[in-house]
């Protein structure tokens, strides 16, 4: 497909799927959303970016190919598993750290979100291999 | 922690693979992957031995709330059991795969199904299982087509879709199951059974159960699929889902009509029985009408999963013993004959015995290594399959199960005259003087030495064995010794 409004709306788009991609995966855990929604909606952007030019072109701008983001996102995973080790608490239990930040409140950061991040990527891999190598042309 | 590693082992070496490595450095890493894992398999079967039932709570989520695994006698026997044909497929890979699989993603697939198949026989959770099952299917899926032939992806097709559809039943009953008692933790499921006055509701959601897995292990009339995708792709892949991926439905029927569908019995297990019979029967009728070595192996595999399945149809502490220490021999064995169906491709260049001829003179290791695992299924003393028979049949004879029994013997005549039948065709008759012969290196034998020594050492130390299958059994049918351990 060569559409010249696709491609200028793909311009616009791609930042307001980014955008939601990140916000649903910093509002998981706790509400609705998480690493597999948001990584979902991550893919839409290079998806799109497929369906206004071609899979192929896409395939080869990538700087970060698909699979990269598999082994990225997975040992993501395996590293958010390590903290709880190390304190020796029940496997897949999570460790939180927090600094009061004053005015801005109370930032929480966990080996959850650790997991989330690498689910995010994985699921970005994903998505975006298999449905390239459905439309690429080779 | 414990339980987490088998998990963990194949997790990591699977990331591992997905980087482009080189040949030599991918098929190393297969094997001491999968060698770490029977380590830590062992670890465990030692530490259920002397520790009693363990149990893990992933996220320090107690039961009944969180996902649980547990790790019985059963299960920890069956992820030695799996763990060691998975290492003995990693050996056997380095030579067998041919060109179009290249090892790296090979191991890819290999590995993830390790994970699915290890976190289907720990997990302790309803759900859990099934997600463990997706994983293993979609994977097992992907090594079948690999190599992307027409013929392969026409099998592989038929298996993922019927496969599917028995995912269906499995989650539909799961529904049920979740929807009329709000738990999907196996021990707390068994606990609310035991406790309520009405359970015919359960007869619904076991139903759909037992079709899904009913499916997935092949049973009659529900294993076109396994005939249909078997025997195309390469041999190793072959070899590895004759001997796992079947096995895993049986486990799961064994466990859930031990722990919570024993609602119903009489109705239950004569269903069961009469299935079994036919399974076997019909398993065993086909594979002496096949020529190809894989087909006729194949319908064998039904054939003998009608054994396993008898052993829970008879619901004594020494059937559900015999089909556990049946499992163990057949997973050996199965995966054995497909190795050496491979070796015999490799050294004639021919997968149909009519073609093949002479072997026994020109390479009698060979015929050793096929006499093993073939006496071993059909049952001839003192080898592994006898002794499994032995115990099963005297426990149908013992519950007054007579007709069962006696389809069970005759199944074992089938099964032998379809092992003689590749024998005589392959090994005994004159070989043409021109046909060429390769010669089988050592290192290329020796997975299927290990399985074969496996095999002989069950037959002869059969009461050790033997004992640890019948405690697996006791934990199984007494099952307030489950539940107590889950929910604390």
């Amino acid at each position: 497909m060569n559409s010249g409004i696709l491609q200028i709306a793909e311009k616009y788009l791609r930042w307001l799927f980014l955008v939601f991609a990140i916000f649903a995966l910093f509002r998981g855990h706790n509400l609705p959303g998480g690493g597999f929604i948001g990584g979902l909606m991550a893919a839409m952007a290079f998806v799109f970016r497929g369906f206004a030019y071609s899979a192929d072109e896409v395939y080869q701008s990538m700087k970060i190919k698909p699979e990269t983001y598999l082994v990225i996102g997975f040992t993501a995973v395996i590293l958010s598993f390590v903290p709880g080790m190390i304190a020796g608490k029940t496997f897949f239990e999570g460790v939180w750290l927090s600094a009061d930040l004053g005015q801005l409140g109370l930032l929480k950061l966990g080996t959850p979100l650790l997991f989330d991040i690498g689910i995010f990527l994985v699921v970005i891999g994903v998505t975006v291999l298999f449905l390239f190598s459905l439309k690429r042309s080779d | 922690m414990t339980l987490a590693i088998p998990i963990l082992i194949p997790l990591v070496f699977m990331i591992f693979m997905i980087l482009r490595l080189p040949e030599r450095v991918t098929r190393t890493a297969g094997i001491s992957g999968s060698t770490l894992m029977l380590a830590a398999a062992v670890f465990i079967l030692i530490k259920v031995k002397t520790e009693g039932i363990q149990t893990l709570y992933l996220g320090a989520w107690e039961a009944p709330y969180g996902i649980t695994f547990v790790a019985d006698p059963f299960s920890a026997l069956m992820l030695v059991v799996s763990s060691v044909i998975m290492m003995a497929i990693s050996l056997y890979a380095i030579h067998f795969l041919s060109s179009e699989y290249r090892s790296g993603k090979f191991y890819i697939f290999f590995f993830t199904l390790a994970v699915g198949l290890n976190g289907a026989f720990l997990t302790g959770d309803v759900f859990n299982l099934y997600v463990w099952i997706e994983v293993m299917l979609l994977s097992s899926f992907v090594l079948m087509t690999m190599g992307k032939t027409q013929d392969k992806l026409r099998g592989g097709i038929k298996y993922l879709a019927l496969n599917l559809i028995g995912s269906l039943f499995f989650l539909a009953g799961i529904g049920l199951l979740y929807g009329k008692t709000g738990t999907l933790n196996m021990a707390h499921l068994a606990q609310i059974v035991q406790s309520s006055e009405q359970t015919q509701w359960l007869n619904t959601p076991a139903m759909l159960i037992f079709l899904a897995f009913g499916i997935k292990s092949a049973v009659f009339p529900l294993f076109f699929w396994l005939p249909a995708s078997y025997h195309r792709p390469n041999i190793t892949v072959s070899s590895m889902f004759a001997g796992l991926l079947t096995k895993v439905g049986v486990y799961a029927l064994i466990r859930f009509f031990t722990l919570f569908f024993v609602q119903d019995p009489s109705f239950w297990h004569n269903l069961i029985l009469i299935i079994a019979g036919f399974t076997m029967v019909v398993g065993g009728m086909a594979a002496s009408t096949q020529y190809d070595t894989r087909r006729i192996l194949s319908y064998h595999i039904i054939s003998q999963i009608g054994y396993m399945v008898m052993g829970l149809g008879i619901f004594t502490p020494l059937a559900i013993a015999g089909a556990v220490y049946f499992m163990i021999h057949n997973m050996i064995a199965k995966t054995n004959t497909f190795l050496v169906a491979g070796m015999i491709q490799k050294v004639k260049g021919s997968f149909d015995p009519k073609n093949i001829g002479g072997l026994f003179t020109e390479s009698p290791f060979l015929a050793v290594l096929f006499i093993i695992p073939a006496f071993a299924l059909a049952g001839i003393p003192p080898l592994s399959g006898f002794f499994g028979k032995f115990i099963l049949i005297k426990a149908g004879i013992e519950s007054g199960q007579y007709l069962i029994t006696a389809v069970a013997v005759l199944t074992g005549l089938l099964t032998l005259y379809s092992m003689i039948k590749i024998w005589n065709e392959a090994f005994l008759k004159k070989g043409e003087a021109d046909s060429e012969t390769k010669k089988l290196t050592f290192s290329e034998a020796l997975p299927s030495v290990i399985l074969g020594l496996i095999s002989v050492l069950m037959g002869i130390f059969a009461a050790p064995v033997f004992d640890f299958a019948s405690e697996a059994a006791e934990v199984l049918m007494e099952n307030t010794k489950y539940i107590e351990s889950v929910l604390k």
